[in-house]
């Protein structure tokens, strides 16, 4: 499979901060290629270059085969994007906005459209596509941007958190319209997400990013088959001690503490099992509760980074909040 | 071909967002309305036969300021359509797409020129309900000289914006503008009967010569002893004006963002 993007050594800075260090990725084309990372971990500088919008410090990179600074209009009209934050005109409405993008992309007055109308009657949005977006709910903003990004038929579609500050049930709506307008389309397309289930869900491939690098890059099965097992979780009334029996006497080594939960990693977790409870018995610690799960995403970020992908499970901002994270730099 | 296709599609989406904002229009009446009728008529009867030409009232002298800063006032607000565009995301798309800064500018430009050009015309309408007389060929003619003018200042507007961040800076930057270039204008006097120094500064203003070429052509014959120079002029002066003021906002949008 061709390569639709390839990164030489791509970086960028802000003063003293590297947001992006030295990137060397490969995208396949046709692939759904997950950029997984918690905030601040440069994916959306990432792909903010990748997309032109911000000149790399450093190295190179090539999108549909066009280089993203000396080729940078040819880049634009190859690519489609839906940004982190909203980016439509709410004073349009739905098609107008779809109009006025494709006028943008320089698509023929006479396949405009039945574009329109195919991408429309994709993302269910026909019979709300004459009222004004102010009107449209933040899912429906979503499709129709989703819808945007793709009437100029790009080879690469760029999604920037594309569920952030939605509920569950439109999530999930969004993710079909993604799966289902990549395979109509037949494009490859790059998201970020911090999401583990997004990730999880969407990707062929999965690039973890930490602090400007790429710390794993693998499918999603094969990223957690790296951690060789299962995950133990105890909860005991003195976490402390048996930390110290599991990673010493036990020897188990991939084990930490979170919130005041012991996790540690194993290859046999049936067998391991009782024998925590055992060796927590013999010293007199009080085992509260203990479960066995499968690893995830956020076992394989913790492995990586040793730490959570999210240290609090923050709320996403809403409404006024998120209005006023609108601004562009 | 593209370019044009993008700057036409940027141009309707600011007349059409103009056209639905009702209370702009609505409101659009108000000043113009106030300084005619009150400060014109105010003026005018404290001036008594102390304006400068025989048979003019002071309201008909300053009709063509009023118009002219009708024109200053709303280009310089369509720059906070930059403000708005950044604020809201919509910015982005704009400067994603595959089309040059210069048209993205000169798209936006022009249509807000469009927007301020409705608001000037409103003000000649609103002139002609107020017994002001001005025939159908004047009316005519004075549409090509607003348009001129709103270009230049539109960019001044736009280019102001271009550098703000939020829409507190830009409005008090904007009265730091809009006050001084209005009021030494000439727009509300003949800059003739100005101390030499604030004639030198008057003339260093291009709306003057705004006022002046709409003075020219709603007045006509009657203006020429107090004209600052004759219509041509006038028109050759703003037209270097807004080119220069076009090439700066190219430039500066070419660095946003």
């Amino acid at each position: 499979m061709p390569n639709v993007i390839e990164t030489n050594q791509l970086t960028r800075s802000f003063n003293s901060l590297t947001a992006v260090d030295r990137l060397n990725i490969t995208v396949e084309s046709g692939e759904i290629f997950g950029l997984l990372g918690p905030n601040g971990a440069g994916k959306t500088t990432t792909i903010s270059m990748l997309c032109t919008i911000l000149k790399p410090t450093s190295g190179t990179a090539k999108v549909n085969g066009f280089d993203i600074v000396k080729e940078a209009t040819q880049v634009r009209k190859s690519i489609g994007i839906v940004f982190q934050e909203p980016s439509v005109d709410d004073r349009l409405t739905g098609r107008e906005n779809l109009y006025m993008h494709a006028n943008l992309y320089g698509i023929p007055t006479s396949e405009q459209k039945s574009r329109i109308d195919n991408i429309l009657k994709l993302v269910e949005l026909e019979d709300r596509a004459n009222d004004l977006l102010r009107t449209y709910s933040g899912g429906m903003r979503r499709r129709l941007e989703l819808a945007r990004g793709l009437i100029h038929y790009p080879k690469v579609l760029f999604l920037d958190e594309p569920t952030l500050g939605l509920d569950p049930q439109t999530r999930d709506h969004v993710w079909k319209y993604i799966k289902e307008l990549k395979e109509a389309h037949d494009i490859t397309v790059v998201l970020t997400t911090h999401y583990m289930d997004e990730a999880d869900r969407l990707s062929d491939r999965i690039a973890i990013m930490d602090y400007g690098k790429i710390i794993a890059l693998d499918t999603s099965a094969k990223l957690k088959e790296t951690l060789e097992g299962d995950v133990i979780i105890v909860k005991a009334n003195n976490p402390d001690a048996l930390f110290s029996l599991i990673t010493e006497k036990m020897a188990l080594q991939k084990t930490r503490i979170v919130n005041g939960t012991i996790e540690t990693t194993v290859r046999n977790g049936e067998g391991t099992l009782p024998r925590i409870v055992e060796t927590a018995t013999q010293n007199k610690i009080y085992v509260e509760s203990i479960s066995l799960r499968e690893p995830n995403l956020e076992d394989v970020f913790l492995h990586y980074t040793g730490r959570m992908i999210r240290a609090d499970s923050g709320r996403e901002p809403h409404g006024i909040a998120a209005i006023q994270r609108r601004k562009i730099q | 071909m593209t370019e044009l296709r993008g700057l036409y599609t940027l141009w309707l989406r600011e007349v059409k967002r103009y056209l639905r904002d009702r209370t702009r229009i609505v409101s659009s009446f108000v000043q113009p309305l106030l300084w005619l009728v009150i400060f014109g008529v105010g003026i005018g009867a404290s001036l008594r036969g102390a304006v400068p030409i025989p048979g003019l009232t002071y309201q008909q002298l300053i009709f063509p300021g009023i118009v002219g800063q009708t024109l200053l006032f709303t280009s310089m607000f369509m720059g906070i359509s930059v403000i708005w565009d950044k604020e809201f995301g919509f910015m982005k798309e704009i400067l994603v797409a595959p089309i040059s800064r210069m048209s993205i500018f000169l798209g936006k430009m022009v249509g807000d020129s469009t927007d301020a050009l409705i608001q000037g015309m409103i003000v000649i309408i609103l002139g002609l309900a107020l017994g002001i007389r001005i025939d159908p060929v004047t009316f005519l003619a004075c549409l090509p000289v607003m348009l001129l003018i709103t270009f230049g200042l539109v960019s001044v507007g736009l280019t102001v914006a271009s550098f703000m961040g939020s829409l507190e800076s830009f409005g008090a930057i904007q009265s730091f503008i809009n006050l001084p270039l209005f009021f030494l204008s000439g727009a509300l006097f003949q800059i003739q009967s100005l101390p030499d120094w604030m004639q030198v500064v008057s003339k260093a203003n291009p709306l003057t010569y705004g006022v002046d070429a709409l003075r020219n052509i709603i007045l006509g014959g009657t203006w020429q002893p107090l004209q600052v120079q004759p219509l041509y002029l006038d028109i050759a002066v703003v037209g270097v004006f807004d080119l220069v003021m076009i090439i700066i906002g190219t430039w500066a949008f070419a660095r946003m963002k």
